[in-house]
């Protein structure tokens, strides 16, 4: 219950606490009107008028993921900054419990992206909101947000290691997006880029979003995001305590 | 506690390592702790002195849990900061000075009550604790107001509460009076001898040496990673016995002046501090000499202020000790 109650609390302050960002908002008005702008040329030009709503959804999960990415790399980054990853580390807590609060915070403020897209979408170019599964993309949106907040905290334990964090989320979104197959079909990518998209969350994610929009079985590819998800937290669980000891050896919890 | 100590500390010691570059790497590694060993009583007021990179907030930070020591071992409450980490965290609160450690875009009120779920401070204990700790610091009225509206004193106080939240029986406090104005660190205090005096352990470094002499049963001077001298202000004092000090406040004395001073018969120590236009000249002496003389004389020609030899105090028995190191 306790440990319940510290993820709710800990999930909303810290998503407020990045809503209230002057620069997440910024970005959060910007950004997807880009991305959907990006869709919508890129399908157009492909003569596939009929697939533009796919390509919006597509454009959202990058949004989302790279709220997730940014948010979770930010996140400890600047909490490094502001001297608050140091006193939240040493809360008699798991490591973990202390850490996923901050990265489910920011595949909450990811969702944004995605309804944001949908809707500069709609109004810029007129796209048509016809989902073919509307409660299954409901459900697909949700566990691929929670799923990304999950494999963000593997992410994350590398940022809390890591001081120059920003470093690695940066070339870490564009390779992601194109793997997963948020916006080009990972059909037309190299053979060898299959396995790594099959253990990633944000592929199945982006295919559950795609099936529950265009059509398609949609249950296997959501209970394979939270499959994977569900992996990357317990891995992520069991690796963020041995981060934290190796943080605390290595002393990166601070600047300096 | 099972253990007659606090804190325990054995043979400290802290290297940090460093790489630089890519191509050539370059690594450069800093012993900021050499072996420190002390104990601290419970409900003990201990003071650890020293001058900048001293050591003091590595040592802090290896009692605390956040830093492994390189070498040696620290107990807090009679258990082990690395091997029992969890025990220690529950029973310590941490409190650095400056702005840092708070989240800025929340609320007073908002960072209390998730370090109160953080240190698993029962649900309904919880709005009494946050209120009667709002009310200890001064801060009740005010905690529904964003934290980057805060000054520095606020945040200060903020810092105590948040630190007191799940009434440690350790508590660290590194500079915590660190550029708060004379009456809120007056305030402050008052706070840490309150809580001193009701049973908290508390480990303080300070660069205020009128705020250890006040507070502290006993204070620890390191410098250069190593403890120089460690007992009660008075015992301290006596590193300065034998000494005489001369104060001249003056306007342009050149570096060559100050340097005949150090060589004159009887003079131990010499130290400039500038504040503004005016120079205050600090000379160390044996007692039986009287040097006041001599010092004048050297100063003739320079335009001169107040004037005074008096008996040494504390802060001069940590220059002597920091210097003699």
């Amino acid at each position: 219950m306790s440990t319940l109650r510290l993820l709710l609390v800990g999930t909303l302050l810290h998503a407020k606490q990045i809503s209230r960002s002057p620069f997440e908002v910024a970005i959060a008005l910007v950004v997807p009107v880009v991305q959907a702008t990006l869709a919508v040329y890129l399908f157009r030009s492909g003569g596939e008028q009929h697939r533009l709503l796919e390509a919006a959804v597509g454009a959202g999960v990058m949004g989302v993921w790279s709220s997730v990415l940014f948010g979770s790399g930010g996140a400890i980054q600047n909490q490094r900054w502001q001297g608050t990853l140091e006193m939240i580390m040493m809360a008699p807590r798991r490591p973990a419990l202390v850490i996923l609060p901050i990265t489910i915070a920011t595949g909450i403020t990811g969702t944004y992206a995605l309804l944001a897209t949908l809707a500069w979408g709609r109004l810029l170019y007129g796209i048509r909101l016809d989902f073919a599964h509307p409660v299954a993309f409901v459900v697909a949106a949700v566990v691929c947000v929670v799923g990304l907040g999950m494999f963000g905290l593997l992410l994350a334990a590398t940022f809390v290691l890591m001081r120059n964090a920003n470093a690695l989320a940066n070339t870490l979104e564009y390779p992601v997006w194109l793997v997963s197959g948020m916006l080009v079909p990972i059909t037309v990518l190299p053979a060898w880029t299959v396995p790594v998209a099959a253990i990633l969350p944000t592929t199945w994610g982006a295919r559950a979003l795609r099936e529950a929009t265009s059509g398609g079985p949609v249950w296997p590819s959501v209970a394979l995001c939270l499959g994977i998800s569900l992996i990357c937290l317990l891995v992520g669980f069991l690796v963020m305590g041995r981060v934290e000891r190796r943080a605390r050896a290595a002393a990166t919890l601070a600047l300096a | 506690m099972g253990s007659d100590y606090a804190i325990e500390a054995d043979d400290l010691r802290r290297t940090y390592r460093a790489r630089t570059g890519w191509l050539k790497p370059t690594r450069t590694e800093v012993e900021a702790v050499r072996g420190v060993t002390f104990e601290v009583g419970r409900g003990e007021l201990f003071g650890l002195l020293g001058p900048n990179g001293a050591g003091k907030t590595t040592t802090i930070k290896m009692l605390n849990t956040l830093l492994i020591p390189t070498s040696g071992t620290a107990r807090v409450g009679g258990f082990d900061v690395v091997k029992q980490t969890k025990q220690v965290r529950r029973r310590i609160g941490y409190v650095f000075g400056g702005d840092r450690g708070l989240y800025d875009r929340l609320s007073a009120l908002d960072n209390l009550r998730y370090f109160a779920e953080l240190y698993g401070v029962a649900p309904r204990e919880q709005k009494r604790r946050i209120a009667e700790l709002l009310d200890l610091v001064g801060l009740a009225g005010r905690e529904r107001e964003r934290v980057e509206g805060y000054s520095r004193g606020m945040r200060q106080r903020l810092h105590i509460a948040r630190g007191l939240l799940h009434s440690p029986d350790v508590l660290f406090l590194d500079e915590p009076s660190i550029g708060v104005d004379p009456v809120a660190a007056r305030e402050l205090r008052r706070t840490v001898g309150d809580l001193a005096a009701t049973g908290t352990t508390v480990l303080l470094t300070t660069h205020y040496m009128a705020e250890a002499d006040e507070l502290c049963d006993r204070i620890a001077v390191i410098s250069d990673g190593c403890i120089q001298a460690l007992g009660t202000p008075a015992e301290l004092r006596k590193h300065a016995d034998g000494f005489r000090v001369v104060e001249v406040e003056a306007y342009g004395v050149p570096d060559t002046a100050v340097d005949t001073l150090r060589g004159l018969p009887g003079v131990r120590e010499t130290a400039v501090e500038v504040k503004g236009a005016l120079q205050l000249l600090t000379v160390h002496s044996d007692a039986h000499v009287d040097v006041q003389g001599d010092v004048l004389r050297e100063l003739a020609g320079i335009r001169l202020g107040r004037v005074n030899s008096r008996e040494p105090t504390l802060e001069d028995a940590y220059v002597a000790i920091v210097s003699a190191a």
